[in-house]
């Protein structure tokens, strides 16, 4: 971890402001991501703007019947609102399936958004990364290398990382938007199916923020119903991130929404395969995953995902 | 004390402590976190500064340069020792890696570098600075199961007995198929930790967390070059072991070597990352299994080849360490090849050998099963032994092995199990059960003691360690029993090369080896008692020494005595083979859609001698079998084969079992006596524990299923091909 200064500030668009003046400044909310982060020298940010004191830490109802939820509201509490687990319980599974509890108890909405990939690759600083390190190549691309949790679909010869959150893949399946403040003082709102980026060339930049952008909610659409799930699959039951993981709403005509995590840089989901819905796991998974580059190692995430799915629609 | 001959009657038939359900005595100091670990001992010697290790970035080669002069120059840094400034250190008799020193790297995260500095953030910072230039060695091949191919059938087998070949061609049913099982890692919850003050570079003080103190002691010596009577180590609160903390690794190490280079005691933790590649590790192994036998289901012939990875000199991973004990065949045909390769160094973790061995043999013996169309418990009755099948002159000293079988059977419900393979639904879930026999040997080492009685209180002095296991409550239980006084009245040291030399813990001997060693002490110190009121085999009973008309309180005795003494163990006991044996039984569900395994319930049968503390050795017995969860459903060292490195080196990417893997586990005791292992005619039972759960959850797993994976850990991948449609 490099020396670092801290301060605290008193509104979002100040703290927008004083982001985008210090080169290398970064937000810290719960800090179960960037904490650790720092102290394996992955993130070197030399300046902490705390944003914990800025309120941004409740729910409230918009006037179109959704859903604001302040970007400091925790994972718990988001989780365990009631509002939540009546109307969009894909995102209480959803959340409820990630982490532990006491990472749930501090990690917040904006920052779950924002985590980044879990690739060891990444996470090890004598490795070749082109997100860490823009240029140095890919570690999880060389022969011999270690693709199992890597991504499938969505990726690049740069980068086969995975966006690993959990509550993104559930508000991307209800249409979220993630709503700022820039450093000029305006709002501005990005629909997640936006949000992420997907690598490319330059799979260091990995969202549409501007630089001193500061995410202060998230808005959820009014309520959609239907029957909403979230499967997780994973090796072991608990406390490890998604092989695959499925979100679906499905409406008791059959129709309905699918997005997957643990499978592409960000979650992953497409109109055409939504409406494949009613055809079955199969002909979603066609259009979902169709140009997929798996890795040999993690090809079956394809056969997984079509399996989860299926099983989740036979499950009624 | 010479254990000569087997033990008779004596005070442990008829004791009330040792045995006696007793919840462990430093419970309280480590539920309210005032146990003394090693990295949190701040008030052992002033002046800590903090140091931070380097590590390397390639998996063979050679440093060419190394600027550490940011690194020096950096807040709060007294000084950096780089792996160049000095020349390699000396490498102890039972390692074959390089702990430090030289420009050579033979495996990934080999420690190049310490920065002791003020604070543990300053030390870090600064280690980040260090620029390292590598000429890496030539690519590597760390292809095991190429390495089998050339291996198999060259050399001499171990074990040979009869005509395997023969029992092969003329079996009614035979079983050839091959087996892997990955790399694992201990990954205990504390890291190696020590704080070492050796500020005059003269006599030097370790408190670190290791397993077996002399071993420290004398590694310590020849990594430096110096008598081991100038070194000290305590280490009497360990978080965990598992074979991992058998050996002096680079935290005392570089410790030492910042201490000496600033003259001030210096503390350092392998950060966990490291933990992976700098410490030892279980070897990968790839193991080819035949079994033949006639129809009756007995073995004719068992041909069990192995091969596991390490670096030249090493020990790799002896798969096949029980095949030449466990079943009763005729004929039987043993062999394990070390590959070399320049990975971490491969050595011990808990129940080297048959955890891995048992792994597959067992699955095997299931797959005999089924092409006998015979129940699995059936096939392992009626191939028990009760002399050793490579040498039928020599017994097994007790054995009930049968019994484990029968009990956990009962115990489970196997007669209602499921026979079909995919037969049984609940919901979205496949149900299966399975089954195997467990074997660990149980050897036991010279172990030493002092006991000191003053004023009614006992104190027992050893350097015997307690790495979770329970060591201290099952050797105050040891010495009230012997001396008559209650549980409370015994104050148990332990940890401390201050102390006489023990067994250690390791190898499962611990347990039986050191509460042998205070049981001799005791016999000492009894005989003194004797000796100064003048009578003759007293008993000791309730605080009191009781012979004839004399009565005396223990509190009453004048002064203090002492008394020291080793348990060595005699010859006699070569005649036998000495292990301890169970069964396991295990129900899972396999999801139909994704695959996903999750253990329902678990019940294990136990054969390890009198069991000292059912409280403790339940804990050590579902210990094991939760690690063996994790070694059938998760843990792999992910090989990066282009790199030489395991790439999964946190505990994010290396997925132990957690609370959610481990179902209901039900723990059976035989409660059997062997006489001839120990005076408490105990045997170790930590590392039965681990021994053949692995292979009863893939045996469950298959009969879930109908999809047979050889190669651990078993994963949903490796099933989705095979599972119904949804």
């Amino acid at each position: 971890m490099r020396a670092f200064s801290y301060e605290k500030v008193a509104d979002p668009a100040a703290a927008a402001a004083r982001a985008a003046e210090v080169e290398g400044a970064k937000f810290l909310a719960g800090g179960t991501n960037l904490l650790d982060l720092m102290k394996l020298e992955i993130e070197t940010p030399v300046h902490l703007i705390d944003v914990n004191g800025l309120g941004l830490d409740e729910v409230t109802e918009t006037e179109d019947g959704g859903l604001r939820i302040g970007t400091l509201v925790t994972n718990t509490a988001l989780s365990a609102d009631e509002r939540v687990r009546r109307d969009y319980p894909v995102l209480t599974r959803a959340i409820a399936a990630g982490a532990s509890g006491q990472l749930r108890n501090k990690a917040t909405t904006g920052g779950n958004l924002l985590q980044r990939t879990r690739c060891p690759y990444f996470y090890d600083t004598a490795m070749p990364c082109n997100k860490r390190e823009p240029g140095s190549g890919c570690g999880a691309l060389t022969e011999g290398a270690f693709s199992r949790q890597l991504g499938v679909i969505g990726t690049s010869d740069n980068c086969i990382a995975t966006h690993p959150s959990d509550m993104a893949v559930a508000m991307r399946v209800l249409d979220a938007t993630v709503e700022t403040v820039t450093p000029n003082g305006m709002t501005r709102r990005i629909p997640l199916e936006e949000f992420h980026l997907l690598p490319g060339d330059t799979p260091q930049e990995e969202n549409a923020l501007m630089p001193g952008e500061l995410i202060t909610h998230v808005t959820l659409p009014a309520p959609v119903g239907g029957t909403q799930k979230y499967h997780k699959a994973r090796d072991r039951a608990s406390y490890a991130f998604a092989l695959v993981s499925v979100a679906l709403i499905r409406q008791p005509d059959g129709s309905g929404r699918v997005a997957l995590g643990g499978v592409a840089p960000k979650p992953w989901r497409s109109d055409e395969a939504d409406a494949e819905l009613p055809n079955g796991a199969r002909a979603v998974m066609a259009h979902l995953l169709e140009g997929a580059r798996p890795t040999e190692e993690n090809a079956f995430k394809i056969t997984l995902a079509e399996r989860a799915l299926a099983a989740m629609l036979a499950e009624e | 004390m010479q254990f000569n001959e087997p033990a008779g009657q004596n005070l442990f038939d008829n004791a009330t402590i040792v045995g006696r359900p007793t919840h462990r005595t430093d419970g309280p100091l480590k539920v309210t976190g005032t146990a003394p670990y090693a990295y949190e001992r701040h008030d052992v010697v002033e002046g800590q500064l903090y140091g931070y290790p380097v590590a390397a970035g390639i998996s063979h080669g050679r440093i060419t340069s190394m600027d550490a002069e940011a690194a020096r120059n950096a807040p709060g840094v007294h000084a950096v020792v780089t792996t160049l400034d000095i020349e390699p250190l000396g490498i102890w008799d039972y390692n074959v890696a390089r702990l430090f020193g030289g420009d050579e790297i033979q495996h990934y995260h080999q420690a190049i570098a310490v920065v002791v500095a003020d604070s543990f953030e300053e030390a870090r910072a600064a280690a980040s600075l260090i620029e390292v230039e590598y000429a890496p060695g030539d690519p590597a091949d760390y292809d095991l199961d190429a390495a089998f191919e050339r291996f198999e059938g060259t050399g001499e087998p171990s074990t040979m007995v009869g005509n395997v070949e023969g029992a092969l061609e003329n079996a009614a049913a035979v079983v050839d198929e091959m087996y892997h099982t990955p790399s694992e890692s201990h990954q205990m919850m504390e890291p190696f930790a020590s704080i070492v003050d050796w500020s005059d570079g003269e006599d030097m003080t370790v408190w670190t967390s290791n397993q077996m103190i002399e071993w420290n002691r004398q590694a310590l010596a020849t990594n430096f070059g110096i008598d081991p009577d100038r070194i000290r180590v305590e280490s009497p609160y360990i978080g965990g072991g598992f074979g991992g903390k058998l050996w002096l690794r680079c935290d005392a190490v570089l410790a030492a070597i910042g201490s000496r280079e600033v003259g001030r005691p210096v503390r350092l933790a392998m950060p966990r990352p490291m933990m992976m590649n700098n410490a030892t590790h279980r070897s990968a192994t790839v193991q080819r299994i035949r079994l033949a036998a006639g129809e009756d289901g007995k073995l004719t012939g068992i041909w069990h080849d192995a091969a596991s990875h390490s670096l030249p000199g090493g020990r790799g991973e002896n798969a096949t360490a029980q095949t030449p004990y466990f079943y009763g065949a005729e004929s039987l045909r043993v062999q394990h090849h070390i590959v070399e390769m320049p990975l971490p160094e491969a050595s011990d973790m808990r129940a080297p050998g048959e955890a891995s061995g048992l792994m597959a043999l067992e699955v095997a013996m299931d797959e005999l099963a089924e092409a006998l169309d015979m129940d699995p418990v059936q096939l392992r009755i009626v191939n028990d032994t009760q002399v050793n099948p490579s040498n039928p002159d020599q017994a097994f000293s007790e054995r009930h092995f049968v019994e484990c079988l029968e009990r956990g059977a009962e115990a489970f419900g196997w007669a209602d199990r499921n026979t079909t393979p995919g037969g049984m639904r609940e919901g979205q879930w496949l149900i299966g059960h399975g089954m195997a026999g467990a074997y660990r040997g149980a050897p036991t080492l010279p172990s030493g003691a002092t006991v000191r009685l003053s004023g009614g209180r006992l104190i027992v002095e050893t350097d015997m360690t307690d790495i979770g296991t329970g060591s201290y409550t099952i050797i105050g239980q040891t010495a009230a029993e012997c001396l008559g006084l209650p549980l409370d009245a015994v104050e148990v040291r332990l940890g401390n090369s201050a102390y006489p030399v023990s067994s250690g813990s390791g190898g499962q001997f611990g347990a039986a080896s050191s509460t042998a060693g205070v049981y001799a002490a005791c016999v000492g110190l009894r005989q003194q008692i004797a000796g100064q009121l003048g009578v003759e085999d007293p008993e000791f009973r309730e605080g009191r020494v009781v012979s004839g008309d004399t009565d005396v309180a223990l509190a009453d005795l004048e002064g203090e005595l002492e008394a020291t003494d080793t348990m060595q163990w005699g010859d006699f006991k070569q005649d036998y083979v000495l292990a301890t044996f169970g069964a396991h039984f295990v129900e899972v569900g396999v999801h139909v859609g994704t695959g996903e395994i999750r253990v329902r319930r678990m019940v294990a049968a136990a054969d390890a001698g009198r069991i000292l503390n059912p409280i403790t050795a339940r804990s050590q017995v579902i210990g094991g079998m939760t690690m063996a969860v994790g070694a059938a459903l998760s843990e792999e060292m992910a090989l990066d084969t282009g790199r030489g490195m395991f790439a999964n080196h946190d505990l994010a990417g290396y997925e132990v079992a957690v609370h959610a893997d481990i179902p209901e586990q039900e723990v059976i005791f035989l409660d059997t006596l062997d006489g001839i292992s120990t005076p408490l005619k105990a045997k170790g039972v930590g590392e039965l524990g681990i021994c053949g759960v692995a292979a009863a959850v893939a045996n469950a797993v298959y009969n879930a299923t109908g999809v047979r994976v050889r190669e651990y850990p078993v994963t949903l991948d490796k099933l989705l091909g095979g599972l119904p449609e949804v």
